[in-house]
């Protein structure tokens, strides 16, 4: 197992490497940092220059990115353009996605799993076809879609929630951004406990364990959920870090201030160290959601673990 | 083999009590079992009876089709209800009807009282368990032992089928044995708690052939040492020689010949049952050809009429073909459903 | 070569050409994949209503002007918000512009978008992965890096940042960021796919026969492995349009002159509150869109995998 891990992690640094360095080719080969600074004023040429010196702007992409990476490795992601520290952005902007994207895990794994099973179980029922309408139209509906309908109707009609949340961005303020967060993920993950189940109740193992006399609750509680589970729960090991990207529009339409918020407002600013500093770090989430997802795999699936 | 005997040591097998008016640990009356799929509805069973007693080994020979695992799957209660119905027969173990008992009742029959073993050995374990829990699993769900007493006792269990080295392996998950130790596995879970009867679903099918005889042999020495009733479903004729007291051949959905299994192989009484002896290799008719009964099993949503067998049958006339034969006494403890069963077995 | 898989995967709904390329060992009755998989197609209510959607919105892309006669971009600002009028029966949006008009005019872009980086991934992630799958080896490894690399960056987010410093805001743009993002997902499916078949007996009896390797390819490869292909970029193809509808509402998307569902709900946003219906409109196509392609995607996901059958 030991071997194992150690094999993934290094497997893992080119492709960190090589998702960064396309990310930064981008942010500042394709685009100007030092005039998106200054916007429609046109600086004296001497000043840009200064100004890119300093940046490293005036050196090889190449060596920009390595002196980049450098300076992350020692926690250093460089200056916004109005002089505040990346880090001190990213201290505030983190903790609340975390908190948000939580919240939705949490949803996606009691709700989806659930009611997963409660379809599968049940398949070709009144409630299985309820399920199977119900995620199909969630999954219809792009996210920015329900993020408005649920603020129409919770905050302004109803006024159950107020309709943008503070700044302190509190859990019981966040439940329904991550009701409208989880909304696809929620979806995905009950048809996949679903299809999951409705496939393995078929597999002789269920046949056998009915024949020594299991209760019900056993047959299903661990020979077919300990089953079943295993591609749900690697499904959502990998959905974590998309849901942290995927809070960019959450976070717009209820005024969150977390990592998307931020990367919004860096984006449209053309504030290219914060971009490059947000999704530097979404990226190695995202690669270590996958990292632990395979893991767990191995964990859950003792076939691969043996292989 | 010396811990075999150890175990049975201080237990000598007592005479089991039959059931409570005396008759046979488990009869089936008249069994009909159907499928209601969207193309028709499937006749599987059509009035199977038969009887296993204490100690008796019944080998329940077919083709694939022939309804022989959905009646034991039937007599075990796991059948898939829907698409499968019951719509007449009993199943009476020890005299009583299981198939009227409710739900619970049947549950704590099955695996103690009844226990089966599974063609596929790999695919029936469950995969993502150690062998040692889902051993366990009987002890701790029929006894409430412990999770340590169980384990103790899955060891026990695999010292018991000869698995080398149970103590180590008791961790590991089904993937990691051999076929005949998976099999040997099954053998295993299901005599955990001593059943009464174990039915065997073609046990060795899926197994090399020197490794068949090894766990035939480890069956039938358990079967004996715990004087357990035992329904082999099989379509080998050559395992059910050495093993079998009687048998049961079974042709769409009816048992079409029943007889002890030296009079059926020294005077088969149905066409069908001579043409699978005479499709058996044997060494004194080499270089002839092998011969091989005609045709198809019939397709269970439209069986042919009268005889289900007489497109097939060499011998078949015009009564095969608008009367079904209804199973004729030949011989004390012998039947056969063919109209010409003095023909066929005078030949 | 391309010419084969396109003719394959656009016909999938015909089962006529790939039936006849498959090895017809019954010959009383050729049941094969396809023509098992039509049959339950045709009767799958949900694939008939998804397919009759799909041609009404296929219409509406191809000819706007059938369903309307007033102009999207034909705006007084007077109306700005106002509500449903005689002749305009969804009422105006922010810039006074006719909601109905802009409707039946979206679908363009969203149908365009979502047909043309189906049909570009499923081909460059079905040839790259598909060629990868069969050869193996030093493309293999190379191929499976750079999928990798792509899997790192989530399409949102990849797409927000790489078309924000690129700003080009035509459909095109947009169709090629999404194919460049969008295809080793597919590369991926086509090499499991392809090794997959590659290993069963009539493709090892092939090549023990002295098949060319090309031969082998079409003939017994394609026909065999493209089903999973054809079942995830289907799916997918309904989450392009909400991908592309996502964009453009975070304003990186497509961009005027195109008319999009996803800039009218972001501009209407602004001021939702008070005037809903410049929301719900264009929203609701959106959703219905989305919504027929994926049941289309079910539908032949139930058809294509006998295994759920």
């Amino acid at each position: 197992m030991g071997r194992y891990v150690i094999r993934r992690l290094l497997q893992m640094i080119p492709v960190f490497v090589g998702t960064t360095f396309l990310i930064f080719a981008m942010v500042y080969a394709l685009g100007d940092p030092v005039a998106a600074m200054f916007g429609d004023r046109a600086p004296d040429p001497a000043t840009l220059a200064r100004i890119r010196a300093e940046l490293n702007l005036d050196k090889p992409l190449l060596q920009q990115y390595l002196l980049y990476m450098g300076g992350i490795f020692t926690g250093d992601f460089g200056q916004a353009f109005n002089g505040q520290q990346v880090t001190e952005l990213m201290g505030e902007a983190f903790p609340v996605t975390a908190r948000l994207t939580m919240i939705a895990v949490g949803i996606e794994i009691v709700l989806g799993i659930t009611l997963g099973l409660f379809s599968g179980l049940r398949r070709g029922r009144l409630v299985d076809t309820l399920t199977l309408i119900s995620t199909l139209v969630v999954i219809s509906i792009p996210v920015f879609v329900i993020g408005y309908l649920a603020q129409y109707f919770l905050a302004v009609e109803w006024q159950l929630v107020k309709p943008s949340v503070s700044s302190a961005a509190t859990f019981d303020e966040l439940i329904v951004p991550a009701f409208v967060l989880a909304g696809l993920s929620l979806a995905y993950v009950t048809r996949l406990t679903r299809a999951s189940v409705a496939e393995n109740l078929r597999a002789d193992y269920m046949r056998t364990a009915v024949a020594k006399g299991l209760p019900r609750r056993r047959v299903i509680g661990v020979h077919l959920l300990r089953n079943s589970l295993i591609p749900v729960v690697t499904f959502i090991g990998t959905d974590i870090g998309a849901l942290m990207g995927g809070a960019i529009v959450t976070e717009r339409i209820f005024n969150v201030h977390g990592v998307g918020y931020q990367l919004y407002q860096g984006l449209v600013r053309g504030n290219s160290p914060t971009v490059v500093g947000f999704v530097t770090i979404l990226v190695l989430v995202f690669l270590l959601a996958n990292l632990l997802v395979d893991l767990l795999y191995a964990v859950l699936d003792p076939r691969i673990r043996y292989a | 083999m010396t811990t075999v005997e150890k175990k049975s040591e201080g237990r000598v097998p007592a005479p089991r009590p039959e059931g409570e008016d005396g008759g046979p640990l488990l009869e089936v009356r008249d069994l009909h079992v159907e499928f209601h799929t969207r193309d028709g509805v499937a006749k599987a069973v059509n009035g199977v009876s038969y009887s296993v007693g204490a100690g008796e080994t019944l080998a329940v020979l077919g083709e694939s089709g022939s309804g022989k695992s959905v009646t034991a799957q039937a007599i075990m209660g796991i059948l898939d209800m829907p698409p499968g119905r019951i719509p007449r027969g009993e199943v009476l173990f020890r005299g009583r009807d299981m198939l009227k008992m409710s739900a619970e009742e049947r549950r704590r029959i099955r695996g103690r009282k009844i226990a089966m073993i599974f063609q596929d050995a790999l695919s029936s374990l469950n995969p993502v368990l150690s062998v040692g829990y889902q051993l366990g699993e009987m002890f701790r769900v029929h006894e409430g032992l412990s999770r340590k007493e169980a384990r103790a006792k899955a060891i026990e269990l695999m010292d018991r089928v000869r698995i080398p080295a149970a103590k180590e392996r008791v961790g590991d998950y089904p993937h990691q044995f051999s076929g005949g130790m998976r099999q040997r596995i099954m053998i295993a879970m299901a005599l955990a708690l001593e059943p009464d009867l174990i039915i065997a679903d073609e046990p060795t099918t899926a197994l090399d052939v020197t490794v068949q005889a090894q766990v035939m042999d480890l069956l039938a020495e358990l079967q004996r040492e715990f004087n357990m009733g035992l329904i082999l479903i099989t379509h080998d004729l050559g395992v059910v020689a050495d093993v079998a007291d009687k048998i049961a051949v079974m042709y769409a959905g009816r048992i079409v010949e029943t007889a002890p299994v030296r009079e059926l192989y020294g005077s088969p009484a149905h066409p069908y049952t001579r043409g699978l002896l005479d499709s058996i290799p044997r060494l004194d008719r080499k270089g002839q050809e092998l011969y091989a009964i005609k045709g198809l099993p019939p397709n269970l949503l439209k069986v042919p009429t009268g005889c289900p067998f007489n497109p097939r049958c060499p011998q078949a006339q015009d009564i095969c073909r608008t009367d079904i034969p209804v199973l004729h006494d030949v011989a004390p403890g012998r039947g056969s459903a063919c109209h010409f069963w003095k023909e066929t077995i005078g030949d | 070569m391309p010419d084969q898989i396109e003719k394959t995967a656009v016909g999938t709904l015909d089962p006529e050409p790939v039936a006849a390329a498959a090895p017809a060992t019954d010959r009383e009755k050729p049941r094969s994949l396809w023509n098992d998989a039509w049959r339950e197609l045709r009767r799958n209510p949900v694939f008939i209503a998804s397919a009759l959607m799909i041609l009404f919105l296929v219409t509406v892309a191809l000819w706007p002007s059938l369903f309307t006669s007033t102009s999207p971009t034909d705006c007084q600002l007077a109306k700005s918000r106002q509500g449903a009028a005689s002749g305009h029966p969804f009422g105006f949006d922010l810039q006074g512009c006719d909601v109905y008009a802009r409707t039946i005019y979206g679908a363009r872009a969203s149908v365009t978008v979502g047909v043309l980086v189906t049909l570009g991934v499923a081909l460059l992630g079905g040839v790259l992965g598909g060629l990868a799958g069969y050869f193996g080896g030093w493309w293999d490894a190379l191929l499976s890096r750079i999928t990798d690399v792509f899997f790192g960056i989530p399409i949102l987010l990849g797409g927000l940042v790489i078309l924000s410093v690129i700003k080009g805001g035509s459909i095109w743009t947009v169709i090629g960021f999404m194919i460049a993002l969008g295809w080793p997902q597919i590369a991926r499916i086509a090499r499991g796919s392809v090794i997959t078949v590659k290993q069963q007996d009539y493709v090892q009896a092939a090549r023990a026969l002295g098949g060319s390797t090309g031969r082998i390819l079409l003939r017994h490869i394609l026909p065999n492995a493209v089903a999973p292909v054809i079942v995830v970029a289907t799916i997918a193809l309904g989450m392009y349009i909400s991908v592309e509808a996502t964009l453009s509402y975070l304003g990186v998307g497509l961009k005027p002159p195109t008319v999009s569902w996803g800039q009218d709900i972001s501009a209407a946003a602004v001021q939702y509150r008070n005037a809903p219906h410049m929301l719900l409109w264009p929203a609701g196509a959106l959703s219905l869109t989305v919504l027929s392609f994926i049941m289309l995607g079910d539908a032949v996901r139930d058809a294509l995998d006998p295994k759920l059958r």
